[in-house]
Parts: C-alpha cells; sequence; structure tokens
C-alpha cells in the first residue's frame, strides 16, 4: 500500500539551512547536505530544499548544494526557491534534482506550469501554494507571503493540476511556525477537490498533528521544519507512533 | 574491471544514477555512442519524462534499435521500462518492443487514489531473477501516472488502483518500474544485484 510521507524542508540561505518563525526571525539550523544526510537515515521519505537566497551569486552556490545533496542522499528530493523559467528547472534537475517547486512566479506566470510539465514531465512540477485565511477564504499570496493575490487556494490548486502540476504543496500561512497543528479543513478541500497528491505544510508541532493531518486533513504528506532540525519530533518515533495507530507509513 | 555505460538521451536522470552507483562504489560512463553501449558489461537506461518524444530522440538517434540489439545485462528504469515494452498510451506512440506489453494510463477511481502515483509503495517479487527475494514487501519509490500490466515476464508487483508490474524481465533484458536509484537501502540492493548479474 502506498504510505503517507513524512518530509522535512530545509530553507537554504547562503549554503546555510534556516527556519523563519512566521516566514521571518531566522534561526539556524546547520548544514544542509549533513542535515539531508541524517534524515534520510532516520527514515524520512522525501526532502525539500528551498533557496532562500536571493542574490545571483547565492543562485549558482545553490545548485552545487543540489549537487552534493544528489551525490550523498539515496531518497528523492525537491527544490524549489527563485525559479522562473523552464531553463531554470533544467539546471536544477541536470544537477540531480528529482523535482522542482515553483511558487509566487507560477502565480505571476501560470503558463510556467505547462512549459515545465510539457519539457520533463508532471512529476516533476510541484505547485507550492502560501494562503491565509482571510474573512472565510483562502487566499494566495507571493513573494513570501508578504503580497495577497486575487487568487483563491481551491480554485488555484485546480488550475495547477489542469496546467500540469504532479503534486501541490500547501503551507498555511497562519499556522506556520505556530505549532497547533495543520490547516485540515482546507487541506480536506484540497484533497476532495484534485487528482494530485497534496503536500501540507505549516503547523506541525507534535505526533497526533501528523495523525490529523494524514486522517482528518487527507494529506498524502506532510512537511514541517523547525520541529525536526532541533529534534523536537524524531522521525523514527513519529513513523512508530503513526504505524501504531493504523497509517501505513514505510519502516 | 566492468565497465557500465548509462544511456544519454533526452528523458533521462543520468547524474542521479550516476550518483546511486557511485555510492555503491562504482563508476559508469553516460553515452550516446552505440560503441560505447555494445562494450559495456553493463547498460542502465534511465529515464523521466514523456514517452513519445523520449520515442521520437531514441529513433532519430538510432538508439531504439541498438538498445533493442544488446546482449548484454539492461536495466531500465522508469520510462526506461515503459519504452522497453511494444506501444505507450502516453502519447500513442509505437515503442522499442522487447516486452510484449502495452503501457496504460492510470484510470481514476477517486481522490483517494492519486495519479500521479507518487511515493513509496511496496512490492512482491513473484519471479526473481535479478530481484533480491528479501525485497518483497519492502516500500520503494515510485513516481509515475502510467503502468506496464502484468505479463508473463513479470518479476514483481505492486497493487495501486491495479496490480501492475513493478519489475520485468526477460532474457538480458530487466527494468524496474520504481527508481532503485531513489529507493534509499532497498533500491542499493536491486542496484547491486543487477551489476552482480
Amino acid at each position: 500500500m502506498l504510505a503517507k510521507r513524512i518530509i522535512p524542508c530545509l530553507d537554504v540561505k547562503d549554503g546555510q539551512t534556516v527556519k523563519g518563525v512566521n516566514f521571518v526571525n531566522f534561526r539556524d539550523a546547520g548544514d544542509p547536505v549533513a542535515l539531508g544526510e541524517r534524515y534520510s537515515r532516520e527514515g524520512a521519505d522525501e526532502l525539500v530544499y528551498l533557496d532562500i537566497t536571493a542574490s545571483h551569486e547565492g543562485r549558482k552556490t545553490f545548485v552545487n548544494l543540489v549537487s552534493r545533496v544528489a551525490e550523498r542522499v539515496s531518497i528523492p528530493f525537491t527544490v524549489g526557491g527563485g525559479i522562473n523559467a523552464v531553463d531554470d528547472v533544467d539546471k536544477l534537475l541536470n544537477a540531480g534534482a528529482d523535482k522542482v517547486s515553483v511558487n509566487s512566479a507560477a502565480l505571476r506566470n501560470p503558463d510556467l506550469i505547462d512549459g515545465i510539465s510539457r519539457r520533463f514531465g508532471n512529476q516533476v512540477c510541484v505547485v507550492a501554494i502560501d494562503a491565509r485565511c482571510v474573512n472565510g477564504e483562502w487566499i494566495c499570496h507571493i513573494n513570501g507571503g508578504r503580497i495577497p493575490t486575487e487568487r483563491k487556494l481551491v480554485e488555484w490548486a485546480y488550475e495547477a493540476q489542469e496546467r500540469g502540476a504532479g503534486e501541490i504543496l500547501f503551507t498555511s500561512m497562519d499556522h506556520d511556525g505556530v505549532k497547533t497543528g495543520f490547516a485540515c479543513d482546507a487541506l480536506a478541500k484540497l484533497h476532495e477537490s484534485l487528482q494530485i497528491p497534496v503536500i501540507a505544510s505549516g503547523g506541525a508541532g507534535d505526533y497526533g498533528h501528523f495523525y490529523d493531518v494524514f486522517t482528518a486533513g487527507g494529506a498524502d504528506a506532510a512537511l514541517a521544519a523547525s520541529i525536526f532540525h532541533f529534534n523536537e519530533i524524531s522521525i523514527p518515533q513519529l513513523k512508530n507512533y503513526l504505524g501504531t495507530r493504523g497509517v501505513e507509513v514505510r519502516l | 574491471m566492468a565497465q557500465i555505460a548509462i544511456v544519454k538521451y533526452n528523458a533521462g536522470n543520468n547524474f542521479s544514477v550516476l550518483c546511486a552507483l557511485r555510492r555503491l562504489g562504482v563508476d559508469a560512463v553516460v553515452t550516446d555512442d552505440p560503441a560505447q553501449l555494445r562494450d559495456a558489461d553493463k547498460v542502465i537506461f534511465p529515464g523521466v519524462g514523456e514517452a513519445a518524444s523520449a520515442m521520437a530522440h531514441l529513433r532519430s538517434t538510432g538508439l531504439d534499435r541498438v538498445i533493442a540489439s544488446l546482449a548484454q545485462p539492461v536495466l531500465g528504469i522508469c520510462i526506461g521500462q515503459q519504452l522497453m515494452c511494444r506501444y505507450s498510451e502516453e502519447g500513442d506512440v509505437d515503442c522499442i518492443g522487447i516486452f510484449d506489453a502495452d503501457v496504460k494510463r492510470f484510470k481514476s477511481v477517486g481522490n483517494d487514489f492519486k495519479i500521479p502515483h507518487t511515493g513509496w509503495d511496496t512490492l512482491s517479487v513473484v519471479n526473481g531473477g535479478f530481484l533480491p527475494k528479501e525485497i518483497s514487501g519492502r516500500y520503494v519509490y515510485y513516481v509515475h501516472s502510467y503502468y506496464v500490466p502484468v505479463i508473463p515476464d513479470t518479476a514483481a508487483i505492486t497493487d495501486y488502483i491495479v496490480p501492475f508490474s513493478a519489475a520485468l524481465h526477460r532474457d538480458n533484458f530487466y527494468a524496474t518500474q520504481f527508481h532503485p536509484e531513489k529507493s534509499g537501502s532497498v533500491g542499493e540492493s536491486v542496484l547491486k544485484s543487477f551489476l552482480e548479474l
């Protein structure tokens, strides 16, 4: 049976892993390659590396980092951050990434999704969505959550699927860093509306939150960062917990 | 030392396969040169991409005939496995035809079975050959929307929406739908047993 996936996310700036609380106030969490290897050994199912470097120099560093990850890690990994064109994807896949995630650039230019999936297949294209609940509506945001758009979460996710996205990575900005659980209601709506897998992000604080997101939220995968980086939750224990509660996990 | 060649074409995650081999202490050449492919002790035919454009590329370079004529052990991975079949629904295209099977698209049966089939799933080895028997029941990594049905050459089965060929084997041709290069220690044991053939 297909297993629910646990995905540690590593935000990378100038070659180092960082993690924000509500997208600001970064704290250092170490070397991204060593951390990825550790997670792979501990039973992580995939990894996500997000490049949050703004400079051109930093981008080149990131491509080198992607190759070093590919050399040392034997599980799939997705890379994202700053992908604006199909050629950016080519570089990252050649460096050894398995998938890429696009976020703001896809909202600004939805044809980017069609372009990536036509050239590389839809399994490569993860569309990441940052959304916040405003007056009962989930509104998509761009630029690291700083700018609201006109788009609503489920409509945009559905359009992304139709354009060729292979997965949706939904981050609830309201829940991110708060550690009170995932946005299970919004996730359940995504699950019902989409044919492609959904990765839940934002809000993981304890073992029970993961159980909820896979059951009530219907998520295919759950992503978290700081709780793994700072050893607040151990992946083997998390998987054992989920397994004993009847969630299919890879042990 | 045995020479391993990885087929270079427009739909390969060659670097990932190369890295996986290097983690096992084995080096390989990535090449589209027919002579180099024929001379290698083993050939790996990887793949991530779309069947029709991949086949068009293989035909235009003649690599389709080179692959079909190889006599040493050949391992197709993911779309590599699909391209080794007779036909694929993806892009409605005739393929290399080593395995007597038509590649089909998963038909949706509701949102509990997402397509693409993405992530770690279990397999059962039915016709050993090159697959270590102890990987039966273990998890391997998949990402695909098309599958090879179960045929007499099926070496392992995974059940997702329908039972499909997780692996194939016929003569010197071996193939996996999952990605051994991305399947952690289980994947490494599959690559190792292919390298030891």
